[in-house]
C-alpha cells in the first residue's frame, strides 16, 4: 500500500495544485448536472438536482440552506462518500463518479479532509492516534505518522491533550483534534459540515478562525451552515433550496 | 494499512470491549481445549493397550491348539476343548525354525497353594526358563526355573510377590518349601512386582517347570506356545515356520498361529478410530464457537458503525474495513486457539498426573486439526460481518442509521 500511495502522490505532483487559478479555468472541483436521487420506500426523492458547481483550489465556499435543501448531500459527494445518481464530478480533472471503491478510498485518503459536526472522533483512541489514524489507514510510515501528529498537536495547542481520550476533552479541544486529523494528510480540500454546530459561540469562532487559516494556507475551504453569520464569511457563498443552487453570491460568482 | 497496523488496530478494537473480547476467547479456547484434552485421552488408551501389548513380550508369535477363524486372544486363558493337543515335542520342534529365537511352552491350571497353614488357590503356570525372557518378566529374588530338559519335571516353583508376601510375610521366602496340590515344591525365586498385564496378575502367580504342572494336573498337552521371533522382521515367517512344522507333524491344520502385532494392530486402528471419532465430536464444540464468534462480529459491526463510517472518510477502502474484521476475527480465534492449547496440555497433564498409567498427551494431527478448525472458523464465520460492515454506506453510518 505505501507504494500505491507514493505513486499517488507523484500523480498529484504531477496534476499539481495551483492556488491561484482563476475561476474562468476548470476548476479542482467540477460538478455539472448532477442529481441524486433517494429512494425512500417507493418514492423517490430528488436531494440534488442538476447541480452544476466549480470550486478552485484554495477557495473558500459555504453552502446555506434550510434542512433538507440537499447540503450535507452535496457535501457528501463531493467527499467521494455518495455516488451521484447522474451528472459528472471532475476532482483534479479526473472524473471521479467511475472510480471503484479501493481507487475512491485513496483520493479521499489523500485529496479531502472531513471535519463533522459531531466530531467524530474514534472513542477509545487517544487524540494523537486520532490524528495519526488517517495515516495509518494510508499505510505511511511508523516514523512519519509519529512526527506528523507531534507537529500537528503542537500546531493545534494540543501537546497536553496528546494521551487523552475525546471523553477527556472539552467541545473545542474535540474539533481541533478532529481538524488536525483531517489535515493529517494534506489534503486539498477540507469539506466542513457545521463545524460549530455542537459548540458554543466563542468556541465555535474559534474553530472557525482555525479552518480560515488552514483555507490562507492554501486548503480549499467547504463548508456547509445554515448560519449566515458563519456563511457569509466565505469567499463565495451558494445557497440551496430543494436540491438546486438557487443563488450564488460574493466574489467567487 | 501495513500489516502491522491492522493487528495494532485490531487489538485496540478488541480491547476496547474486553468482557466480549474474554468470552469469545473462552468459548474458542473451552473448544480447543476439548479437542486436545479428549484425543490426548484416547491416545493415552491407546499408549495403554500398545503398552500392555508390549509389556507381554515383542516379537511374539502365540501358537494354540484347535482351528478358530476369530483372530484374537482371550486373556482370561480359558480352557477350550482341545482337538488334538500340541504336546511339548511339538514346541520343542518349533524351534527348529531359523526365525524362532526362543519359545515358551505354557500350561495353565489352578491348584491349592499352601505353606505352614497358610493356603489359597493359586493360578500355576507350567513352562520353561524361557518364559522370563519371552514374557518381558524380571525376578526380585533368587532364580526363575533351571534351563534343561522339558520333559524333567523338578519339583521347584516361581512365586508372584503378592503370593510371597502373603504366604511369607518378611520372611525368607526363597529356599523354602511349599505345596502345590499333592506335591511339594521348594521355592527357588521370586518374581518381581509388576502388576497387571492383559488381564494376568503375574503378581499371584505360581510357575512351575511344564513337566511337573502336567504331572500336578495329570495332561499333557500345551495350553499355548510363545514364540518369540529373532526380529520384527522375521515374526511372518516364524508364524509360517510354525504353521508348517506342527502341519508336517500332525497331518493336518489343527493349531491357530497368531501374532501379537496382528492383535496390536487391531487395537491400534480401533482406538485410533475412537480418538478421531471423539476429537470430531470435540470439533463440534469448535463449530459452536464459530457461530459465537460470527454473532459477536455482528454486533460487533452494529456497535461500531459510526467508526466504520468514519474510518471510509478517512479513506479506508470498503476492502480494508473487511480485513480488519478478518483480522480481529482472526486474532480472537487465534488467541482463543493458544489459551485452549495451553488448557488443553494442561488437562492432559493433570490426567496424566491422576492416571499415570494412561499416557494421555495429545496426538501432533489433533492439535493441528484444533488449531485450523478453531482459527478457520473464526475466520469463516467473520467473512458475512465483514462483507456487512465493507458494504455500509459511509454516509447512513456516520449519521448513526
Amino acid at each position: 500500500m505505501a507504494r500505491e500511495s507514493g505513486m499517488a502522490e507523484k500523480e498529484a505532483e504531477m496534476s499539481g495544485k495551483q492556488p491561484g487559478m482563476g475561476s474562468k479555468e476548470p476548476g479542482m472541483i467540477e460538478l455539472s448536472q448532477v442529481s441524486r436521487i433517494f429512494t425512500v420506500g417507493d418514492q423517490q426523492v430528488g436531494a440534488l438536482r442538476g447541480i452544476d458547481l466549480s470550486i478552485g483550489a484554495g477557495d473558500y465556499v459555504s453552502i446555506m440552506g434550510p434542512s433538507g435543501s440537499g447540503k450535507s448531500t452535496l457535501l457528501n459527494l463531493i467527499g467521494l462518500l455518495d455516488r451521484p445518481t447522474s451528472g459528472t464530478y471532475k476532482l483534479e480533472g479526473r472524473d471521479v463518479t467511475s472510480l471503484n471503491d479501493v481507487q475512491q478510498a485513496r483520493v479521499r485518503s489523500e485529496k479531502i479532509g472531513f471535519v463533522f459536526q459531531a466530531f467524530h472522533l474514534v472513542p477509545r483512541l487517544t487524540a494523537a492516534m486520532n490524528i495519526e489514524l488517517p495515516m495509518i489507514l494510508a499505510g505511511l510510515p511508523a516514523e512519519e505518522r509519529k512526527f506528523r501528529v507531534r507537529e500537528a498537536l503542537a500546531n493545534y495547542g494540543l501537546l497536553e491533550r496528546a494521551d487523552h481520550r475525546p471523553d477527556q476533552l472539552s467541545g473545542g479541544q474535540r474539533q481541533r483534534v478532529a481538524i488536525a486529523r483531517a489535515t493529517s494528510m494534506h489534503p486539498s480540500v477540507l469539506l466542513a459540515d457545521e463545524p460549530t454546530g455542537n459548540l458554543d459561540q466563542t468556541t465555535g469562532k474559534e474553530v472557525l478562525h482555525l479552518l480560515e487559516q488552514l483555507h490562507e494556507q492554501g486548503v480549499a475551504l467547504v463548508m456547509v451552515t445554515h448560519d449566515p453569520a458563519i456563511g457569509g464569511r466565505a469567499e463565495r457563498q451558494i445557497h440551496m433550496v430543494d436540491g438546486k443552487i438557487v443563488s450564488v453570491t460574493g466574489d467567487g460568482g | 494499512m501495513k500489516f502491522n497496523d491492522i493487528t495494532q488496530f485490531a487489538t485496540a478494537s478488541l480491547r476496547g470491549s474486553p468482557a466480549r473480547t474474554l468470552l469469545m476467547m473462552l468459548a474458542m479456547s473451552i473448544g480447543v481445549a476439548a479437542v486436545v484434552v479428549l484425543t490426548a485421552l484416547g491416545e493415552g488408551a491407546r499408549g495403554y493397550v500398545v503398552g500392555q501389548f508390549s509389556a507381554l513380550g515383542t516379537n511374539l508369535v502365540i501358537v494354540m491348539p484347535g482351528r478358530t477363524e476369530t483372530a484374537g486372544i482371550s486373556p482370561g486363558m480359558l480352557i477350550g476343548q482341545v482337538p488334538r493337543e500340541i504336546t511339548l515335542d511339538d514346541a520343542e520342534a518349533i524351534l527348529r525354525s531359523p526365525a524362532v529365537k526362543r519359545i515358551a511352552p505354557l500350561t495353565v491350571g489352578s491348584a491349592l497353594l499352601s505353606h505352614g497353614s497358610l493356603s489359597r488357590e493359586v493360578v500355576v503356570l507350567g513352562s520353561t526358563s524361557d518364559l522370563l525372557a519371552v514374557r518381558h518378566m524380571a525376578m526380585s529374588m533368587g532364580r526363575f526355573l533351571p534351563a534343561g530338559d522339558l520333559h524333567e519335571s523338578t519339583p521347584v516353583c516361581v512365586l508372584g510377590d503378592e503370593l510371597r508376601r502373603q504366604l511369607f510375610g518378611n520372611a525368607p521366602a526363597v529356599g523354602q518349601w511349599v505345596r502345590l496340590g499333592d506335591r511339594r515344591f521348594r521355592v527357588i525365586g521370586v518374581l518381581a512386582p509388576q502388576g497387571e498385564s492383559m488381564g494376568m496378575r503375574t503378581d499371584e502367580l505360581a510357575i512351575v517347570p511344564i513337566a511337573a504342572a502336567h504331572q500336578l494336573f495329570n495332561t499333557s498337552g500345551v495350553f499355548r506356545v510363545l514364540i518369540e521371533a529373532k526380529s520384527r522382521e522375521s515374526i511372518g515367517s516364524a508364524q509360517r515356520d510354525a504353521e508348517r512344522i506342527l502341519f508336517q507333524r500332525h497331518g493336518e491344520k489343527d493349531v491357530t498361529v497368531i501374532t501379537q502385532d496382528a492383535v496390536l494392530a487391531t487395537f491400534d486402528r480401533i482406538l485410533t478410530a475412537l480418538t478421531m471419532a471423539v476429537g470430531g465430536i470435540a470439533a463440534i464444540s469448535l463449530a459452536v464457537a464459530g457461530v459465537l464468534i460470527m454473532n459477536v462480529m455482528l454486533i460487533a459491526v452494529a456497535q461500531r458503525v459510526k467508526e466504520i463510517g468514519l474510518l471510509k472518510a478517512l479513506g479506508a477502502s470498503g476492502r480494508l474495513i473487511r480485513n480488519l474484521f478478518f483480522a480481529e476475527a482472526a486474532l480472537l480465534s487465534g488467541v482463543g486457539a493458544i489459551t485452549g492449547l495451553g488448557l488443553g496440555y494442561l488437562g492432559s497433564l493433570l490426567i496424566r498426573q491422576l492416571y499415570p498409567i494412561i499416557p494421555a498427551s495429545p496426538p501432533w494431527w489433533a492439535v493441528l486439526a484444533a488449531c485450523g478448525t478453531a482459527i478457520g472458523t473464526g475466520i469463516l464465520f467473520s467473512v458475512w460481518p465483514a462483507r456487512r460492515a465493507a458494504r455500509l454506506d459511509p454516509v447512513a453510518a456516520l449519521a448513526g442509521r
